[in-house]
């Protein structure tokens, strides 16, 4: 893989057009994930009681499901061009893996939601009860579908299995679907995703509900809304702890760096303990000896049973992950990079001999290679530390997001049981936080995507290919120009949408 | 079963998969079509209002089928979607932008408070309608006049032209094919209209809508006589039994003339066209749409099949012959395309609920009821 020289500024560009796009996309999906299933709930709730108070707030929530999907859809189809366009190299060399997901995407769950929204919209008057209701199910298990299949995609990232290097034809080629689609990572990601998007959808509910009860208005209908959202809120909080577990656990296994950074762990050890509570030490460099942390509260061997659900396990820190740790058996990033740079060298003489026709020689190069080939992505690394992601943002991230979460499941008891004792509007407190909680669901989802992704840097696919030798090779003022446009473009459809959504909720569901 | 396939047979399926899902995109660009239509047909707020209803309940179909274009092209022929996207960047960044643009037009236009104001969300459908849909028809082009570029050892594309892409619409041949998709979504997107609306309470929409209909094709032929006459005249990228590309003579007129079927297809496709916009322009009938619909999806084949069968590369490079792209070289390996395959098995019946749902929804048609509707556009 000679890539001439590589441009580092275009690449971070290329990074900053990426993350503003996700991020901004981010914004829109959990909403939808979410709220897609409570408003199948409140419908449910209406065909079975036969209730038009709870067809009237079934409306209104979709009022709003409908203004933030528009965005949501908008911002989608950005992502799967920008594969192209920005990380051509990347979709050449894993297309062969990548696309299958998307294509399957398109046809399994984008028809099933862009079909049955049209019918939960527009088929109010013009199908029968059953089959509206049937509908709006079918846009929330269609929307939860798309998730499935773009995790699978991302979790083959983060844990690259059922392929294998083709050295024939320059890329990655997949051999078993199943192993891809059954990965632990990708079953551990699409779990914890859509749970904890579950969360922000039901706080999103909360969070309007709670503004209407503050202001005396449409007591009934917030009272109901935030019955349904508690219930679903608080049995997918939970889930969301117990599969965020699962991640953590998955993690170790086959992405130790993103643990040991999310942790801030430097040095391994055995019955290692977590920090519960801790300030980094900013002054800490890899290597310097001193202490990873100002302050901290730990808990005694809590990161070796969370890590490897044994108490004295080994659990391996940077220092270990860079400079090797030869006593439990790992091996140091320098002479990964030797072996990696040994593949991208027969690599290449596979293709001097493939063009000369020397099969001899091929074959040869051939054999060499294979003895390598797991450790590719590390020859094109200039330097062991490289491996180390931004520790301080992935660390804050991850910790913030786990105390919100664990807020969360707190908050939404209270709602549960205010609601239960019918006092909930006296409690203005609670309310009050209530109304800010959907805010800060959407900042613990947008946390942990921080924690997925930059807790993998430098590597687009986990070992093999670091994010840049995946871009496309275009000069820096054109991704520069890219950027803009998306950000203004962006810019203006924020506002946009969060005026309408404002209007919309002052109109209230006696407008709908 | 499908495993034991050849890979050059499953590479042909695919080609076919994705021509199919290309010309229904084109089919369903009546979408589009309408949205430029708009400010024409549409005399009042009320007209417009039951157009853009219309439109807005199958907006949605179209996009979703450009975006499965897009993936099944990424997942068949992933060497076409690195290349093309990656070096081709402005043309498709400009059609991406159109697609980001329209995806909020609909659900904001008339919502109160909704920033921009009701016309820059009407500019926004019409600028679909017309540049997104202008840059496909010329980035297809490209299929048949060929790109600036080349391809190194390990797949990767350098772009030759500063353009970026960009100069695809600057050639004669893929504006008129460009030209030529506007005036036929137009086409399309009245005869939609037609079938779709009520006209009980607005005649003249009607009319004006039939008369569209006529004009809008005049307005597509010459376009269409220029590319079938070119198509049928140019030189063409062939490829030899070693995979090697080199200019031949006549080339797309040879294909048509190897594909008798395609040949038929494309005869068979305009005359419906014909048959539809005489039906609607002509008659008082509303099924036009489904003539001038399965026209446009047959001459939607005949250009994916005349570009990529018969050995011919459907993404040729006019700098550098040997980095051209045929369905041979540029596919999945041969396990991804059999996993596609079974998965294609699931299209029909996509296809079937799709149809299901909208005879269901499409039963009554769109009247002043349903613009008056608070979840109306």
């Amino acid at each position: 893989m000679k890539m001439g020289e590589i441009d580092l500024t275009m690449v971070n560009w290329a990074r900053a057009q990426f993350i503003l796009t996700v991020m901004y996309h981010w914004i829109f999906v959990p909403i939808t994930l979410g709220l897609s299933f409570l408003c199948a709930f409140f419908e449910s709730m209406y065909v079975r009681t036969g209730d038009d108070e709870w067809k009237k707030l079934t409306k209104f929530w979709m009022t709003l499901f409908g203004i933030n999907f528009a965005i949501g859809v908008a911002t989608g189809i950005i992502l799967e061009f920008q594969f192209g366009t920005n990380w051509s190299n990347y979709s050449w060399m894993v297309g062969d893996i990548f696309g299958a997901p998307l294509a399957i995407e398109g046809i399994f769950a984008f028809f099933l939601e862009a079909t049955f929204f049209a019918v939960m919209f527009f088929g109010w008057e013009r199908t029968s009860k059953r089959f509206h209701l049937f509908s709006t199910w079918m846009v929330a298990i269609g929307s939860n579908l798309s998730a499935l299949w773009i995790l699978v995609a991302n979790g083959w990232m983060q844990y690259p299995v059922g392929m294998a290097f083709n050295p024939e034809s320059a890329r990655f080629e997949m051999q078993n679907f199943w192993e891809v689609l059954f990965s632990p990572v990708a079953i551990a990601k699409f779990t914890h995703t859509t749970s904890s998007s579950f969360v922000v959808g039901s706080f999103f509910v909360i969070s309007i509900s709670s503004y209407y009860l503050l202001k005396g208005r449409h007591v009934n209908m917030a009272k109901r809304s935030i019955i349904v959202a508690s219930v679903f809120g608080l049995i997918s909080s939970l889930f969301t702890a117990f599969t965020g577990d699962e991640s953590a656990f998955a993690n170790a296994h086959y992405q130790p760096m993103k643990l040991a950074a999310y942790e801030g762990l430097y040095e391994g050890e055995r019955g290692a303990d977590i920090v519960a509570l801790g300030i980094l030490n900013s002054g800490k460099r890899l290597g310097d000896g001193q202490e990873p942390f100002a302050f901290e509260v730990s808990i005694p061997k809590g990161l070796s049973i969370m890590a490897k659900r044994e108490l004295n396990a080994f659990v391996p820190g940077i220092k270990d992950l860079v400079y090797g740790n030869e006593a439990e058996g790992i091996m140091s990033v320098a002479e990964k990079m030797e072996k990696g740079k040994a593949a991208v060298a027969d690599f290449a003489a596979i293709q001097e001999a493939g063009k000369s026709g020397d099969e001899q020689a091929k074959a040869a190069a051939l054999e060499r290679f294979k003895v390598n080939q797991d450790y590719l992505g590390f020859g094109y690394l200039d330097t062991p530390e490289e491996i180390v992601p931004p520790v301080a943002t992935v660390y804050y991230s991850f910790h913030i997001m786990v105390y919100l979460g664990s807020f969360f499941i707190l908050l939404f008891m209270l709602y549960l049981y205010f609601s239960y004792k019918d006092t909930l509007e006296d409690k203005i407190w609670l309310l009050a936080l209530g109304f800010c909680s959907f805010f800060l669901a959407l900042t613990a989802s947008e946390l942990g995507w921080v924690v997925a992704e930059v807790g993998r840097q430098p590597w687009a696919i986990q070992d093999l290919m670091p994010v840049k030798m995946a871009t496309t090779n275009i000069g820096v003022g054109h991704v520069q120009t890219t950027f803009f446009m998306f950000f203004v473009l962006f810019g203006a459809l924020l506002i946009a949408e969060i005026k309408i959504m404002l209007k919309q909720i002052k109109i209230g569901p006696e407008g709908v | 079963m499908i495993g034991n396939l050849d890979i050059v047979v499953l590479q042909q399926i695919w080609w076919i998969i994705c021509s199919i899902v290309g010309a229904l995109f084109l089919f369903l660009t009546f979408v589009q079509g309408g949205q430029t239509l708009l400010w024409q047909v549409a005399k009042d707020e009320t007209e417009k209002s039951l157009v853009v209803n219309s439109l807005g309940r199958k907006w949605e179909l179209t996009f979703t089928t450009l975006v499965l274009f897009g993936g099944a092209l990424f997942a068949a022929f992933p060497k076409f979607y690195a290349t093309s996207f990656g070096g081709a960047y402005w043309v498709w960044m400009l059609i991406l932008f159109s697609f980001i643009i329209q995806a909020v037009s609909y659900e904001y236009r008339t919502k109160p408070d909704n920033f921009l104001g009701q016309k820059v969300y009407e500019t926004f459908l019409f600028i679909n309608g017309s540049v997104g849909i202008l840059l496909i028809g010329a980035a297809v082009g490209t299929f048949f006049t060929g790109s600036n570029f080349t391809l190194n050892d390990m797949n990767q594309v350098a772009w030759t032209n500063s353009l970026r892409g960009m100069e695809a619409a600057f050639s004669f041949f893929n504006l008129s094919l460009g030209l030529f998709l506007v005036f036929n979504a137009r086409v399309l997107g009245a005869m939609y209209l037609v079938n779709n609306i009520d006209f009980t309470e607005t005649p003249e929409l009607e009319v004006r809508l039939r008369k569209n209909c006529l004009t809008s094709f005049l307005c597509a032929l010459p376009f269409l006589l220029y590319v079938l006459v070119s198509l049928l005249l140019i030189d063409g990228y062939g490829l030899d039994g070693n995979g090697v590309v080199s200019m031949v003579a006549y080339k797309y007129l040879g294909n048509l003339l190897a594909m008798p079927a395609v040949l038929g297809m494309l005869l068979v496709g305009l005359l419906l066209v014909i048959m539809g916009v005489l039906r609607t322009s002509l008659g008082t009938g509303t099924s036009g749409i489904w003539f001038g619909g399965l026209g446009t999806v047959f001459v939607g084949l005949v250009i994916f099949f005349t570009a990529g069968f018969n050995n011919t590369a459907f993404y040729p490079s006019k700098v550098d012959l040997q980095s051209s792209l045929s369905i041979y070289n540029a596919s999945s390996s041969h396990y991804t395309l059999t996993v596609m395959t079974y998965v294609a098995f699931m299209i029909p019946f996509v296809l079937a609920y799709v149809i299901y749902v909208w005879r269901q929804m499409d039963s009554r048609k769109i009247d002043l009821n349903d613009i008056a509707d608070k979840k109306a556009y």
